[in-house]
């Protein structure tokens, strides 16, 4: 189990690695969460990969919020996981722009390749070098990003739902 | 049967310069157990590519979860994947838990783990009687779902629901299992162990069963960690990561269990992994039982959250006012962001929930294991045959709900 | 104990040693209602109670409905069950229009009915958006009792339907309202 003194080491070996890339380092609910700079989130999660005593091999998942009030608008969380200590990690990365660029993890974990295609699909994250960057979940000629929180969650041409009795 | 070389998953590769048929298992096709669709390209019998499309069923949980309170929550998880739903509801409501710091009694964990159990039971029979099917053996389908009614009849006993069960609140069960419920669940227990020894001496050592299944699909422990599989598919390949002994939740560490492995990852290690997570559970259940603690507690204190009791509703205000606002969805709920997972019937079900102390979450991300293995499928069915193929994705227990949120 | 046996409906006619004189209509609609075979579009919660209608606690096919069959050319019976959404829709509609004549159309659970608790835009808000329903069965999902009930109902409107119903201009005028030609 992880333990105060496993998640500062976690920390401080990724710092003295990274140093200013590591902005901000947070423990909510006990969870290790890391917040890193957009341009190096290969490089560390590659770091966690290869290094011998942090050993972060498994992705557990990708996704990403949406926060229209704050000054970076969509944020990217990554699950890791070492799976022979059994310790968890979160990564966070924060960026904006109508269509925020990332690099992708899929040559580290192939598992990412749907996990970035359906963050895609929901946030319009574009993720650099994904081998098959489509819509994955809604019909493709969809054009706009569904989960960003300026899209309704109703289907608008629908006739047989009065709105002012389900109270919206 | 046995001596047809099959091809390696590596051996495959697209030759330019041949023409390839392209068939496409539609979406709507007996043998794909949910509605997914993949675009083969074979050499004659053989498949060589793969593309999967999926998403016909995609309704927008996570979206659907940022309008709703979080007790209106629960029976959107219950469609997550539906063979196993009290799981997905326990978690969600662990997930709250979490969040709100809420104090469980170990009765009520004690309570929550039979009735996973049960649907992990209930899951598994589906799943391995499925792959029955596809062989060709329909008749353990029709006697293993006798089974599944003995297991409906008792959440239908517990909550009023079969199959989506919208089972528990947060902070317990809405009310305490009547004794109809313990005593189908005894009988359950003896009746249920002579029928699964009697299903697996038809299919377990058949010599049709094995010739079709062995070397069908397989995948290495190696790709499986690289594709983030979870639960018995990855259990069948050689790695023995389970959630419930890694982190365990709701008291599972009092329990003594342990947890089958496979060798090869194939649809035969899939299907015994299954079978023997069946009597790990039976185990559970009645290791459960045993140690019941005392008393009749089946809830927690979460005034917040969970609804009073009706006589004090109507006469006592402050009951009054709990049941307004927990009813109407105006609970004070802290802010926060958790990640909680439970092992579902097919890995491990993650709940990332973000709250900003509104009523309804701000993100509430489900972690699909079916949407992240099923990834993999392209390459586990390269070089197989189209028959192989279909007995992969059955033992793989893709579900489409789960696939597609 | 007297055990009155009688057969499942016996249409009005005149017997007499070694025959039955009844009309045609009577004749086939009992013939047709008693061996309906099903097409399980089953998409997703629905398919499961649909799987355990089948089994033998409630056993579907003592209803006739003995061979399930998933082309489209040799069902009469669609039976969706589940949610549709946006993109399955071409998909069903083409199903339907796959099959034969004569053929029924049975809506199981609220997802197929009116696009039940998933209010989205991703969810057809009920399949009688692109095809016309014969019977709709409300629940979620529904109980195997209540699906064998809504089959039963089926089963009536087979019965008492008349053979040349498919080829009366009513019914051409509201295949042309969904756009099937």
């Amino acid at each position: 189990m992880m333990t105060k003194e496993n998640q500062l080491q976690i920390a401080e070996s990724l710092k003295a690695h990274f140093g200013d890339d590591i902005l901000s380092t947070e423990t909510p609910f006990d969870f290790l969460t890391i917040t890193v700079k957009k341009e190096k989130i290969k490089d560390v999660v590659q770091f966690l990969y290869n290094d011998e005593s942090l050993q972060f091999r498994f992705l557990t998942d990708i996704c990403a919020v949406h926060f229209p009030d704050a000054s970076e608008k969509f944020q990217v969380v990554y699950h890791l996981h070492n799976l022979v200590n059994n310790y968890r990690l979160r990564l966070k990365v924060n960026m904006n722009g109508e269509h925020p660029e990332l690099e992708t993890l899929t040559t580290i974990f192939p598992g990412a390749n749907w996990m970035e295609r359906e963050t895609f699909d929901f946030y319009g994250i574009h993720f650099k070098g994904h081998p098959n960057l489509k819509r994955i979940l809604n019909v493709d000629d969809m054009l706009i990003h569904p989960l960003r929180k300026e899209f309704p969650l109703e289907d608008q041409v629908r006739l047989d739902k009065n709105d002012a009795q389900f109270g919206r | 049967m046995a001596d047809i070389q099959k091809n390696s998953p590596s051996d495959v590769l697209v030759n330019p310069e041949k023409e390839y048929s392209i068939l496409n298992l539609g979406p709507t096709h007996p043998a794909t157990h949910g509605i997914f669709q993949n675009v083969l390209k074979m050499d004659g019998e053989i498949i060589v590519d793969a593309t999967p499309t999926i998403g016909y069923i995609h309704r927008a949980f996570e979206k659907l979860a940022e309008r709703r309170p979080y007790n209106q929550i629960t029976p959107i998880t219950d469609r997550l994947n539906y063979c196993s739903s009290p799981i997905n509801n326990m978690g969600w409501h662990m997930t709250v838990e979490k969040l709100i710091k809420a104090e469980i009694p170990k009765r009520v964990e004690y309570m929550r783990v039979i009735i996973m159990e049960l649907s992990r039971i209930a899951d598994h029979l589906v799943c391995n009687s499925v792959i029955g099917v596809d062989t060709g053996a329909m008749t353990g389908f029709l006697h293993v779902f006798q089974f599944r009614e003995k297991i409906y009849e008792i959440f239908e006993e517990i909550c009023g629901a079969r199959l989506t069960t919208n089972i528990g609140r947060i902070g317990g069960f809405e009310r305490d299992f009547p004794a109809a419920a313990w005593a189908k669940l005894d009988k359950f227990l003896t009746e249920f162990p002579v029928g699964l020894r009697e299903w697996e001496k038809l299919i377990m050592r058949n010599r049709i069963f094995m010739d079709r299944t062995i070397n069908c699909g397989p995948i290495s422990a190696e790709k499986a960690l690289s594709y983030s599989f979870t639960g018995p598919n990855l259990r069948a390949a050689g790695v023995d990561y389970d959630v419930r002994v890694a982190t365990p939740y709701s008291s599972y560490q009092d329990f003594d269990f342990s947890i089958p492995v496979g060798t090869q990852g194939d649809t035969y290690d899939r299907f015994m992994v299954r079978e023997e997570e069946m009597w790990q559970s039976i185990s559970i259940i009645k290791q459960a039982l045993q140690k019941m603690p005392s008393g009749n507690a089946y809830f927690g204190d979460v005034p917040d959250f969970y609804l009073p009791p009706k006589e004090e509703v109507y006469n006592n205000m402050e009951a009054l006012i709990y049941h307004f606002k927990i009813v109407m969805g105006e609970t004070a709920i802290p802010a926060g962001e958790v990640y909680h997972c439970v092992e579902g019937g097919n890995g491990e079900l993650g709940f990332y929930l973000i709250s900003d102390g509104g009523r309804t979450p701000y993100r509430l991300h489900f972690r699909r294991p079916c949407f992240i293995y099923y990834q993999a499928y392209p390459e586990m069915i390269k070089g197989a045959m189209l028959s192989d193929a279909i007995l992969t994705m059955s033992s793989m227990n893709v579900i489409a709900g789960e696939l597609d949120a | 104990m007297a055990v009155d046996i009688r057969a499942d409906y016996k249409p009005e006619g005149i017997e007499g040693a070694g025959f039955f004189a009844t009309k045609l209509d009577d004749v086939v609609g009992l013939a047709r209602k008693n061996s309906l075979w099903p097409l399980p579009f089953a998409t997703s919660c629905c398919g499961i109670e649909f799987m355990a209608t089948m089994a033998s606690t409630y056993d579907l096919a003592r209803f006739g409905s003995e061979r399930l069959s998933f082309s489209p050319r040799q069902a009469d019976l669609l039976m969706v069950m589940g949610t549709i959404s946006k993109r399955m829709g071409p998909v069903l509609r083409q199903v339907y229009e796959q099959m034969a004549e004569p053929k029924w159309v049975l809506s199981m659970g609220a997802c197929a009915c009116t696009g039940g608790i998933f209010d989205t835009y991703s969810v057809l808000q009920g399949i009688d958006r692109i095809i016309p329903v014969d019977v709709y069965i409300p629940g979620c999902p529904p109980r195997p009792e209540q699906v064998l009930d809504g089959v039963m109902k089926i089963q009536e409107l087979v019965q008492n339907e008349s053979r040349r119903r498919r080829e009366t201009p009513e019914y051409k005028a509201m295949l042309a309202e969904y756009g099937i030609i």
